[in-house]
């Protein structure tokens, strides 16, 4: 114990512990937010039944017609009516009557659109007698899982990781140089390599709690699965936590005022918040810029996340990603180390 | 004053050389000449006072002792060691408070000073160093609500922490009020008395006339001065300082004081006029100053103001450079 106490990588951590947890908008951020995200996330997807659509026919017969099927809601309108509020939206389709035939109008850009000009024609050809040709039944899936808010809980869990390590250092190292503590450090004895160690040390004893706290929380109101090993989860969590803090380091070193510092963030993170995939997959961006999405520190994170929460995948199968994370957290280190400014 | 450099590369622990050894050093940042070309020697033991204007160099000359800044041209002794070779030693062996330096405030004192000694591998336990900064009740206390004595005074423990041999103390008392300085130099003291070497700049006289044995003047980046307080004091001519000021609406003299009546009595060295105020350096004030009254009122002058006091460094530099210590 006593060795401890005089320890100085002990009491530098020991000190950027307390100096977090002494900070309350910093617990705001860190623990109530991603939670409030999650809950709000989790009731705006909740399951429920497919929309209906709407839609709307020139003659009374076909809006019957419409109606019958489960998944339209049909209303009468003539053809100038019709258009005009399928121009503002409020209908998604308009079945007009021609001699002999039947023209549909619709946005076939809009999925919702293209939706209910597939049940309109399948209401309309049934109504006229269509026979199915091969009879088929529905078998549904609302399966743990495989729902939007299992998707979501390890992309919000990559991206607090992100936010917590990036703010909690750039914001306590731009501090202490403009307050000149940084000059008072280095005019001591202490090793400079401790004090920004000291930050890593320091974010992963607040990782534990965020993450702990935050997973915890999905499980239990979510039902959020862990298909992976827990130990894994915790190794990627620590990974990418700290090339997240490396990164920190990197934005701190030179910055010598916060606007400064949080220019420089932004332009770090905001990529990763568009690119990264936190709430729907990164392989949606087009295959030209998939290698710089694939390579970024947070894309790499979010991924090996989801394959172990969501699909089991075991760490060895994902190495990629994690050599990906390691060679985030190495190059910047070192590269900080260089170039840090402590005055 | 030049068995220092007879022996330059004498052992450094138990020498008795000086523990503060400057020769021909140089500082420039981009075009302006902070410190232009300085040589000191402060003997173990000593408190050795900077003194000067905001922008003299003080604060690059401390900073190039302390191994923060280095230095341009000439060479830097601490101790017998210099910062090239033997800089982890130094740091070590010396205490520093810098200029405004802000501690995390959600620290307590006893936090803080905790951390500071941990860098150090020998030095005063953590209580000690409370006692002597005599910061006992504000022990358990955040850094945020201390008052700026109290935080200065923490900076002072900070830099003592380590049991320094050499103390580096950078305007310890600007910006506190006039109790919290005696209490500062009440501190000092007590560490000059324990045999540590200090080095402190400051722009205020009488701390360094109150705190130092020796004090070196400096101005524009050079020392202009060089003694122990009285030596100083002596140079100025007169050990006292007389000031007056008279009414201008006199018919006869329009105000204007005739100066040469003045230096021609006995005792009086010297007359400046500052801001309307005479300045005159005289010695045997119990003789001059009925003179002075006898030659002003031949002028048909009429007295407004009237003082005296005793011959400061301030009236040294104001003899050297003809400006007030505080102007900018």
């Amino acid at each position: 114990m006593n060795n401890l106490e005089t320890s100085s990588l002990y009491q530098l951590t020991m000190v950027r512990f307390k100096l977090f947890l002494r900070e309350p908008e910093a617990i705001f951020w860190i623990f109530v937010f991603p939670i409030i995200l999650a809950a709000g996330l989790g009731i705006a997807f909740r399951n429920r039944p497919a929309d209906v659509l709407q839609v709307a026919a020139t003659t009374p017969q076909l809006t019957q017609a419409l109606a019958a099927d489960k998944g339209l809601t049909a209303i009468t309108l003539d053809e100038s009516e019709g258009t005009h509020q399928l121009a503002t939206g409020q209908i998604l389709l308009l079945a007009i009557q021609k001699p002999g035939s039947i023209a549909y109008k619709y946005d076939d850009t809009n999925p919702d659109a293209r939706s209910a000009r597939l049940l309109a024609d399948r209401a309309i050809q049934t109504a006229a007698g269509r026979q199915n040709a091969v009879p088929a039944a529905n078998d549904l899936i609302h399966e743990t899982g495989s729902r939007y808010i299992d998707f979501v809980v390890p992309g919000l869990l990559g991206m607090n990781l992100m936010g917590s390590a990036m703010w909690g250092i750039v914001f306590a190292l731009v501090e202490a140089r403009q307050k000149k503590l940084l000059k008072r450090l280095v005019a001591s004895p202490m090793p400079k390599w401790q004090y920004l160690a000291s930050f890593l040390l320091s974010r992963l004893a607040i990782l534990i709690i965020e993450v702990v706290f935050f997973l915890g929380f999905a499980r239990l109101t979510f039902g959020v699965p862990f298909r992976g090993s827990l130990w894994e989860l915790c190794l990627l969590c620590l990974i990418t936590s700290l090339a997240f803090s490396a990164l920190g380091l990197l934005v701190s070193s030179r910055a010598k005022t916060m606007e400064a510092a949080s220019g420089l963030m932004n332009l770090v993170m905001l990529p990763m918040w568009i690119l990264s995939g936190v709430f729907f997959s990164a392989t949606r961006f087009p295959a030209i810029i998939q290698p710089f999405v694939q390579a970024l520190p947070l894309t790499a994170a979010i991924e090996a996340m989801r394959g172990n929460m969501l699909q089991g995948i075991s760490l060895s199968h994902q190495l990629g990603k994690v050599a990906i994370l390691l060679a985030w957290f190495v190059v910047p280190f070192t590269i900080s180390l260089r170039i840090f400014r402590w005055r | 004053m030049t068995e220092a450099i007879t022996q330059p590369l004498s052992p450094p622990k138990t020498a008795a050389g000086p523990s503060l050894l400057l020769r021909g050093v140089r500082k420039a940042f981009a075009d302006v000449q902070a410190v232009d070309g300085i040589d000191l020697e402060v003997a173990r033991g000593e408190c050795f006072g900077l003194l000067g204007p905001n922008g003299a160099g003080k604060t690059t000359t401390i900073e190039m002792c302390e191994g923060l800044t280095p230095a341009d041209q000439g060479t830097i002794e601490l101790l017998g060691l210099n910062w090239h070779s033997n800089a982890a030693q130094l740091r070590q062996r010396i205490g520093i408070q810098l200029q405004e330096t802000q501690f995390p405030d959600k620290l307590t004192v006893e936090e803080t000073l905790r951390m500071f000694r941990s860098f150090f591998s020998q030095g005063i336990p953590v209580e000690e160093s409370i006692r002597t900064a005599q910061l006992e009740e504000k022990r358990k206390s955040r850094v945020g609500g201390l008052s700026g004595g109290q935080k200065q005074r923490l900076a002072m423990a900070c830099a003592l922490v380590g049991d320094p041999e050499l103390l580096f103390l950078d305007e310890p008392t600007t910006g506190l009020d006039p109790q919290a300085r005696r209490h500062l130099w009440d501190l000092v003291d007590e560490l000059k008395q324990a045999g540590r070497t200090i080095i402190l700049t400051t722009h205020y006289m009488d701390e360094a006339q109150r705190l130092c044995d020796r004090v070196a003047i400096m101005d524009h980046g050079k020392i202009i001065a060089l003694g122990t307080p009285q030596q100083l004091i002596g140079t100025v001519g007169g050990e006292d300082i007389v000031e007056f000021a008279v009414s201008g609406i006199d018919p006869v003299s329009h105000g204007i004081v005739d100066t040469a009546p003045l230096l021609a009595l006995p005792g009086i060295h010297s007359h400046r006029v500052d801001a309307g105020l005479h300045q005159l350096s005289v010695s045997e004030l119990h003789k001059s100053v009925p003179a002075i009254f006898a030659a002003l009122a031949d002028q048909g002058l009429h007295l407004s103001e009237f003082r005296t006091h005793s011959a400061t460094l301030e009236d040294v530099f104001v003899r050297l450079t003809g400006r007030n210590l505080r102007d900018e």
